[in-house]
């Protein structure tokens, strides 16, 4: 069955705001790798280029089918997400360090990407089938409590410490947003503060270390503290109006760590400024908000919580990384989602937008 | 339709949390937006500054590699500071300039600075580029001098290895070389970085990585010429783990200077523990060669030419083992109980089987030998006899057993893994079927058998040990420097050969013999005032050129000769050391082989014969 009114509900803000993200995102990228062209650079262009056509195609892919029907296999894709994160950690590619890929073909993918959608949608089965106008109580929070630390705590052995903090932020903001009573929320977070110490000391020196600089990035002079320290210098000499495409001279000198991936963003502020940079913030505000809009215009619990937990998961990704990149937050590499390179990301973002679109286009069936 | 629609109280509710949801998103916006603001505007223009003149460098500290012992604590391989002459690309002004003064100044060829700046990685235009390692202290002098005259010139100071005795021990502490783009690649060397030096062999390779240590770096803060204004901040390096190694300098330095002039191979070892006391393989090379950066002349001859020189012989060379086999045929033959210690059998110099002959070493033959005196005078009749009553395949058991056929496990790579044939192997490698010759071929340790020195060394160190089998090593602790307490590496067991210690006794007293005996083979090896026990061996290299001109020795091409083997124990009585001896092409093993294992003894033993005051 074809419905006409599928077509008429087509949600052009969301399709208008992605287009321009995308678009910003390829044109920053080319001056990102700019001063690497011949080495290699120019690929990343335009393997970012397929990666944003393959996105595209999972997003309209996402929007062909109900979505409610998601709700039946949430628990059997929550299983399927463990398993993968398993097996990565089993016959996962190292690199850098940590065991984050799974080679598939001549393509690697990072599971732990598809375990943040998976999670959102296995969170909106929850709260959609155990409402409690009076707020939830810690006995009704075993489950949500569970279905995060699992893929977490696993993301965090390979060690991808930023994602898997990811992971409960978002969880926690969703969870808090379905109210949690009052008493309950004090009892969780003075177990939380009773615990952490005994965790912390039972913690090995060096894994004592990592955390230390990962909250403290001068502890970490020629890693984390010399980025921050690059990624400020960079933003800052911007100005308002910046240095202007390909002119931005910590990018040319390569200063800049990771600059077409987690420092994507500082690319973008040294050379558009202050005014490109706010504008890009604004276009990632509107997303959010517009993602708001459309768990208010879902007529049905499933959907709207859904898309309150995408927006969730957009929310913290944009927040944490230019937090990062500012100097704000530890540097914990997360990339900026949608704009810095990257294929599982793009393609899990654009999946998760495509859901976005999918209830936004069926608001009315439940009228 | 409707499945699960919010009752009315529930919707207010959840359209107050969306509004409390875009409250936070919009503070949280705002927060950013904020520090943009404080970044851009606020502190812009000291960024800016900071960024035209990008004043904050990061600085390498590579960590001092481990330094290598021998087992007494003598040091063998130290680091001394050296003087690297580099540029930073973006500082240099004018390039054809700078070349030519360079030229001019210390004679370097403009072409490789070309070279290696064009080799550095794109994107970094102010990481120093190495453009020669280690400068002398006369150019040293004159870079200095000249300093002004040269912007983006710069020096650093790196340590250096020396390896202090030259080629000394060479094959066994290996040598280093650059880093390649595939060994980067691989993972392997997660702390190196293009043109970094890592190990290429020994246990500079095996111990790559905890010799390398951690390396360290700086942030520092430098003027516009690139000179260091102020240190930031600094994180230490970790230097690496210290290497003591079993080897004995004064024994293994005998050892070598017996093989000068020679192509060959020495292995000493403790027959209790598998420890290597002395590891020498002619000819060697200089490590100290490969640090500067080898040219590529030299390197094509010490891989190509004929010798060999990188090749360590005994772990990698495999030799037919002629008459040192003769140990492993008679414990087969006195264990299976195919021949009795007292039976003789007769020699007229010549074994006839089916339609062929084959010949005894001993022309006019030995006469009627039993078990003691085959061993002693190295009867190929006997043996061949032997090798017929027993069939090669029991004899392939004893040989494994006693760790032929397979690598020994010694901990340095690079080890081959010789060959022991069984009927199985020869249908399986050639197709044909075993022959009843080949077996006699097999007894005296010909045919298709292959061992290394250090294989014959471990055979002679088991027979005389009771009949353990310990995988050799070289290295007895590592640790120290910066990394705390010694690891211990324990002699470790690799299997026990099965023999009754009836016929160890036997084959003991034999071996004996053939030192002390009269008409004993490896008389040259003797010792005055200790008992050496040993067996020779004279292992053809082309059998049919041999049997063609018997007799006339003389007249073959040197690659033609015989390879000389000399495997001995002593004191036979409570062994403490092993040998193995192979000279390549050197003839008989009791002439060229026998008496370098019997000065190496002496030096050991510290008796003094005539050649043991020469050391």
């Amino acid at each position: 069955m074809f419905d006409r009114r599928l077509i008429q509900n087509f949600d052009w803000v969301l399709l208008l705001l992605l287009l321009l993200v995308a678009g910003v995102s390829i044109l920053n990228l080319y001056s990102a790798t700019y001063a690497v062209r011949e080495a290699g650079g120019s690929q990343i262009v335009v393997k970012q280029v397929y990666w944003y056509l393959i996105g595209f195609g999972v997003f309209f892919l996402m929007t062909t089918f109900n979505y409610f029907s998601l709700e039946r296999v949430a628990y059997a894709g929550f299983l399927a997400s463990v398993a993968l994160l398993l097996a990565v950690l089993v016959v996962g590619k190292v690199s850098s360090g940590s065991q984050r890929w799974l080679p598939l073909g001549p393509v690697s993918f990072q599971p732990s990407e598809l375990a943040k959608i998976v999670l959102v949608i296995t969170l909106a089965k929850f709260f959609r089938d155990k409402s409690d106008i009076r707020g939830y109580r810690l006995r009704d929070l075993w489950r949500p409590l569970l279905l995060t630390a699992v893929p977490s705590l696993l993301i965090m052995k390979e060690p991808d410490l930023g994602t898997g903090l990811l992971l409960v932020i978002v969880s926690f903001s969703i969870i808090l947003f379905f109210r949690v009573r009052l008493r309950s929320l004090l009892i969780l977070m003075g177990a939380a503060l009773a615990v952490s110490p005994l965790v912390w000391f039972g913690l090995k020196d060096y894994q004592q270390k990592r955390i230390l600089s990962f909250l403290r990035p001068e502890m970490d002079p020629l890693g984390a503290g010399y980025h921050v320290i690059q990624s400020k210098i960079a933003i800052g000499s911007g100005l308002f109006w910046g240095k202007g495409f390909l002119k931005g001279t910590q990018t040319r000198l390569h200063f800049l760590p990771e600059q077409h991936t987690d420092f994507a963003f500082s690319v973008l502020a040294e050379e558009w400024g202050f005014a490109g940079a706010v504008l890009l913030l604004i276009l990632y505000l509107l997303l959010v908000l517009w993602g708001l809009n459309i768990a208010r215009n879902s007529k049905e619990r499933f959907g709207a919580v859904l898309a309150v937990g995408i927006s969730a998961l957009l929310f913290w990704q944009v927040v944490i990384n230019v937090g990062m990149v500012t100097g704000l937050l530890p540097v914990v590499g997360i990339p900026l989602v949608l704009l810095s390179y990257g294929g599982s990301s793009l393609v899990t973002t654009m999946a998760a937008m495509g859901l976005l679109m999918n209830i936004s286009m069926r608001r009315f069936m439940f009228q | 339709m409707r499945r699960t629609d919010f009752d009315p109280v529930s919707l207010e509710i959840f359209y107050r949390q969306l509004q409390r949801a875009t409250l936070v998103v919009l503070a949280v916006f705002a927060l950013l937006v904020l520090r943009l603001w404080f970044l851009q505007i606020v502190n812009g223009w000291n960024y800016r500054a900071q960024s035209e003149n990008n004043r904050i460098h990061l600085q390498d500290i590579p960590p001092f590699r481990g330094l290598i012992f021998d087992r007494h604590g003598r040091m063998l391989v130290d680091n001394r500071p050296a003087y690297d002459l580099c540029l930073i690309p973006e500082e240099i002004q004018d390039r054809r300039a700078l070349f030519a003064r360079l030229k001019r100044l210390v004679g370097l060829d403009p072409a490789l600075v070309k070279e290696r700046l064009r080799e550095a990685p794109r994107g970094y235009p102010f990481r120093p580029v190495r453009v020669k390692r280690g400068l002398s202290r006369d150019d040293l002098a004159v870079i200095e001098t000249h300093r002004f005259n040269l912007p983006g010139v710069t020096i650093r100071v790196a340590p250096q290895r020396v390896y202090l005795y030259g080629a000394l021990a060479a094959h066994v502490l290996g040598y280093l070389g650059e880093i390649s783009d595939k060994e980067l690649r691989s993972g392997e060397y997660p702390e190196n970085r293009p043109g970094d030096l890592i190990g290429k062999s020994g246990v500079e390779l095996r111990w790559n990585r905890q010799l390398n240590g951690i390396r360290g770096g700086a942030q520092v803060e430098v003027d516009a010429a690139g000179r260091r204004l102020r240190t930031i901040s600094r994180v230490p390096p970790t230097p690496g783990a210290n290497l003591y190694l079993t080897l004995d300098f004064r024994l293994q330095r005998l050892a070598e200077r017996l093989l000068e002039g020679k192509r060959g191979a020495v292995v000493a070892m403790d027959p209790r523990s598998g420890e290597i006391l002395a590891m020498a393989s002619s000819p060697a090379f200089d490590p100290n060669r490969f640090i500067k950066g080898i040219d590529k002349k030299s390197w094509e001859r010490m891989v190509r030419g004929g010798s060999f020189p990188l090749q360590n012989r005994a772990t990698a060379g495999q030799y037919p083992p002629g008459s040192v086999f003769k140990i492993v045929v008679a414990v087969a033959a006195l264990e299976e109980g195919v021949v009795t210690p007292e039976e003789k059998i007769v020699c007229h110099g010549s074994y006839t089987l089916g339609n062929r002959v084959y010949r005894c070493w001993k022309k006019w033959g030995h006469g009627a030998v039993d078990f003691h005196r085959a061993v002693v005078e190295s009867c190929d009749v006997y043996f061949y006899e032997l090798g017929k009553r027993l069939g090669v395949d029991r004899i392939a058991r004893y040989a494994r057993m006693l760790g032929l056929g397979s690598k020994t496990g010694l901990d340095l790579g690079g080890e081959r893994p010789g060959l022991i044939p069984t009927t199985r192997w020869k249908r399986k490698r050639w197709g044909t079927p075993w022959q009843g010759g080949e077996t006699l071929s097999t007894a005296i340790g010909q045919s298709f058998v292959l061992a290394t020195p250090i294989q014959a060394a471990n055979l002679i160190a088991t027979i005389f040990n009771g009949g353990n089998l310990y995988v050799p090593q070289v290295t007895r602790w590592l640790g120290g420097g910066g990394r705390g307490a010694l690891q211990e590496f324990r002699p470790v067991k690799r299997g026990k050969a099965h023999i009754s210690p009836k016929t160890l006794a036997l084959l003991r007293e034999a071996l004996t013999g053939v030192v002390n005996e009269p008409r004993g083979t490896g008389s040259r090896a003797r010792v005055e005032g200790v008992t050496v026990a040993g067996k020779t061996g004279t292992a053809q290299v082309v059998a049919m050129e041999r049997e063609k001109v018997r007799g006339e020795k003389e007249k073959l091409p040197p690659e033609f000769n015989d390879h000389a083997w000399f495997v001995a124990a002593a004191p036979a009585e409570n062994p403490l050391l092993a040998v193995a001896v192979l000279i390549e092409n050197g003839g008989h093993g009791g002439s060229a082989a026998a008496p370098i294992a019997g000065s190496l003894m002496r030096a050991f033993f510290g008796s003094r014969g005539p050649e043991g005051a020469a050391n």
